[in-house]
């Protein structure tokens, strides 16, 4: 098999940093591709086609969790031993929870809004901002491998998961508003 | 002194080690064929010089017709005479959007997964029709490059569903077409048009076929085009324009709605033409005369644009759409290439520029296109073009789900992946001793099972009897480069790897498809035997061939002595056998050659993948 003893950030040659040029990593993903994509076995054994297949399957995945900076902290987190996916997560802070709950009332109100497709683009921007601070936390936490850094890392993801869904939702409703007109 | 042979850049050096491949555009309305030739590309004409190939079949009782001559006659034979098959493969009967209230044509097996239509020469399925056209286009490029093909790319609408993928490729193999890739039509319009304009950039591509419509956003970047996401509806088309203008028509002149075939091919043909007209005038006179009443009038651009925009609203909500998963902004799309003769109608340029916010580019003849872009890559995937870098990154249109409880579809792979791609599930038992379960498998973005497409029902078969919920079984779920899937399925606890048994939902099983080659084989009174032994001779070539490039490339570097000597020594065992008539004993020798060069083949990959990333850490000292 390909070498899967590799993880992801190995397979591209790049450090476990949780930071990450994404230009560098863009190239090396074409360059990865060139290399293993099953174009490249188009008239090669039955065989060779298996294994371009599977690894180019393998690369596709390493770069779709390298790339999105939530993917990334719950892989590095993996590699540490914890598991940042699932119900497991939880926060105890209030403050976000309310912000959270405010958010999301803001949200279903939109659709009353005088013009709500720019009432939802000011909320996505607001969420987005949300969400890179998050990433801006989770940057620094990342950095060391204190168990008390990996704890807050873990809350921080929590919220990033929150915060994301929120977002995918006041997309949905801009589509849904946009179709409309 | 023997004089050096000096090769064009990228081309072989050895002119037979040129393979013969070639691109098929298999449209809806029209499907043209091209290869390259001396490093250019060109579509394929027919011995009148007619490059395109109507995409209508007629079946005469002890033959069949394809192309303009079939045309001619569809409204004098329309039961026989099938247009649009593009619209019917992997599809049922009552998705079909229809003129007046009667089917096309005489449909049986509407119950079955695969519909037949009834012919004078049989019952025959969309599959078969296809196979038609293919051959007639396979039969065109062997006389044209004189020599058997080695491979073709075929087309497909971005957005056609596994069904219809797997229909296209079982069609190919029905007209003895190796296909070496299903390539995105509008992907393949961006490959004709970006090494052309040499961009670089993010394209949106807008194809608007004669049956399917596809917009895909691509970034081009040094030969690599990565698809960003795609999105369209394989159920609209050109042909709904000339529907809405038939059946304008039907109202005006009070023809009722049960009229016969040949009227509504009639109408549908005039629509067509108005159309056509329209794009060139603001008006256009409408006379008819049909089953002895006549009706004269006539049609503004005004009124055609009227009746067209929802299809063309639905066009620029898919545009929309395709942007947003694309994660950009309309203003970092550099241009809109049109593709597909509908977008010749100024209605659709307009709205098109409007939502893009730029003039969309035309200059490549949109009929032609994509065949061009498929014989490139043809080139390519043949093994010709040995320096190219260009890479073609696609995504799968339609996310894949599976039923759970409550008629319910849990996403497992969204839509907008890059592919390759597999993800896994695990499921458990639930009684006792169960040695099988299935998985209903459908695609589509909706949460119901009756909002999505059923793809196909995996059947696993072989689960070690354990008591219920101790089974761990991990079922995979892939997509190739073809955009087709694939399930596999293991006991984790134990090791065993189910069978699984594949039952389409729109689809031909396996070895349908194998009677139906078999039946097709013996109809045209060739030999089966002989055309398997064939294909297991040109096998056999492929694997020594490869071995042989490999171990010349990197023998020394990667194997040591013992191991080459072994190498060598069952290549030479497969060599041997390759040119004997016994098929069982040259797929053996194929099969042990591939075990024994297993690690070698493994041992080459995971080279060239730490090749290719050390070039980058060099380069950062630099």
């Amino acid at each position: 098999m390909l070498d899967f003893t590799q993880n992801y950030f190995e397979l591209f040659g790049l450090p476990s940093d949780f930071r990450l040029d994404l230009d560098e990593l863009s190239l090396r993903y074409r360059d990865l591709q060139k290399v293993v994509h099953p174009d490249k076995f188009a008239s090669a054994s039955e065989h060779e086609k298996r294994v371009a297949m599977q690894s180019a399957t393998l690369v596709n995945e390493a770069y779709a969790v390298l790339k999105d900076p939530l993917k990334r902290a719950q892989y590095l987190l993996s590699l540490k031993g914890r598991n940042a996916e699932g119900e497991n997560l939880t926060t105890t802070d209030a403050a976000f929870l309310m912000q959270q709950m405010q958010l999301r009332e803001a949200l279903d109100e939109t659709r009353e809004a005088d013009d709500p497709l720019e009432a939802l683009d000011k909320l996505l921007d607001t969420i987005k901002a949300a969400i890179n601070e998050q990433i801006a936390k989770l940057t620094i936490l990342l950095e060391t491998s204190s168990q008390q850094d990996l704890d807050a890392a873990m809350e921080s993801i929590f919220k990033m998961q929150f915060l994301k869904k929120l977002y995918s939702e006041a997309e949905a409703l801009e589509a849904e508003l946009e179709d409309m007109i | 002194m023997a004089l050096l042979q000096i090769a064009e850049p990228g081309q072989s050096a050895a002119p037979h080690e040129h393979k013969l491949a070639a691109g098929i555009d298999l449209g809806t309305t029209n499907s043209l064929i091209a290869s390259v030739r001396s490093g250019k590309p060109s579509t394929l004409p027919d011995e009148n010089g007619e490059h395109i190939l109507p995409s209508v079949v007629r079946y005469l009782e002890d033959d069949v017709e394809v192309g303009a001559a079939a045309r001619d006659t569809a409204q004098s034979d329309p039961l026989n005479t099938i247009v649009s098959v593009k619209r019917l493969v992997g599809r049922d009967v009552s998705e079909l959007k229809t003129l007046g209230s009667q089917l096309p044509y005489d449909f049986v097996d509407l119950d079955k997964p695969v519909p037949r239509i009834k012919t004078v020469a049989g019952n025959v399925t969309a599959i078969e029709v296809s196979a038609e056209i293919l051959k007639v286009l396979g039969k065109r490029a062997e006389d044209t490059l004189g020599g058997e093909l080695d491979g073709v790319v075929i087309t497909v609408p971005a957005y056609f569903d596994d069904a219809q993928r797997q229909a296209t490729k079982d069609a190919a193999k029905l007209a003895g077409l190796n296909v070496f890739r299903l390539l995105n039509e509008p992907t393949a319009a961006a490959v004709s048009y970006g090494l052309d304009q040499g961009a670089d950039g993010i394209h949106a591509v807008y194809d608007l076929g004669g049956g399917t419509f596809d917009i895909s956003i691509l970034k081009l970047n040094k030969g690599v085009f990565e698809v960003l996401s795609t999105g369209g509806d394989s159920a609209l088309g050109g042909d709904d324009f000339d529907r809405v203008v038939a059946e304008w028509i039907m109202t005006k002149a009070g023809i009722s709605d049960d009229a016969d075939h040949g009227t509504l091919r009639h109408l549908m043909d005039l629509g067509r033409s108005l159309k056509e007209r329209l794009s060139d005038s603001d008006s256009a006179d409408i006379s008819i005369n049909i089953a002895g009443s006549q009706w004269s009038g006539s049609i503004t651009r005004e009124q055609f644009n009227e009746l067209i925009d929802p299809l063309v609203k639905k066009t620029l909500q898919a545009c929309r759409r395709a942007v947003r998963d694309a994660g950009i902004s309309k203003e970092e799309i550099k241009d809109v290439v049109m593709v597909g003769g509908s977008t010749r109608v100024p209605r659709v340029r307009e709205l098109v520029g409007e939502l893009f916010n730029s003039e969309p580019l035309i200059n490549i003849d949109p009929d032609k296109v994509v065949a061009i872009g498929a014989a490139i890559q043809a080139n390519v995937l043949a093994g010709n073009q040995t320096d190219d870098d260009m890479l073609l990154l696609d995504v799968n249109p339609l996310s894949l789900g599976i039923e759970t409880m409550g008629g319910l579809v849990e996403k497992i792979i969204p839509r907008n992946t890059t592919i390759p791609v597999a993800r896994a599930q695990e499921f458990t038992t639930f009684k006792d001793g169960q040695s099988a379960m299935a998985v209903h498998v459908l695609q589509g973005e909706r949460e119901l099972v009756d909002d999505c497409r059923s793809l196909a029902r995996f059947e696993l078969h072989g689960i070690p009897p354990v008591v219920a919920g101790a089974a761990r079984i991990r079922v995979t779920f892939s997509i190739d480069a073809d955009g087709l899937l694939n399930v596999s399925a293991e006991e984790t606890t134990s090791g065993v790897k189910a069978q699984v048994n594949v039952r389409p939902s729109h689809g031909l099983a396996d070895d349908e498809v194998t009677e139906m080659l078999k039946a097709s084989i013996e109809h045209a009174e060739q030999d089966v035997h002989m055309r398997q032994l064939r294909e297991e001779q040109v096998e056999a070539q492929r694997v020594i061939e490869a071995l042989k490039a490999a171990m010349s490339a990197d023998a020394e570097q990667l194997l040591d002595e013992a191991e080459q000597q072994l190498l060598l020594g069952e290549l030479q065992k497969l060599m041997d056998v390759s040119q004997s008539s016994d098929i069982k004993q040259i797929k053996d020798a194929i099969k042990t050659l591939e075990k024994a060069s297993e690690f070698y083949v493994e041992r080459r990959m995971n080279s060239s993948i730490q090749q290719a990333m050390a070039g980058h850490n060099v380069d950062e000292f630099k």
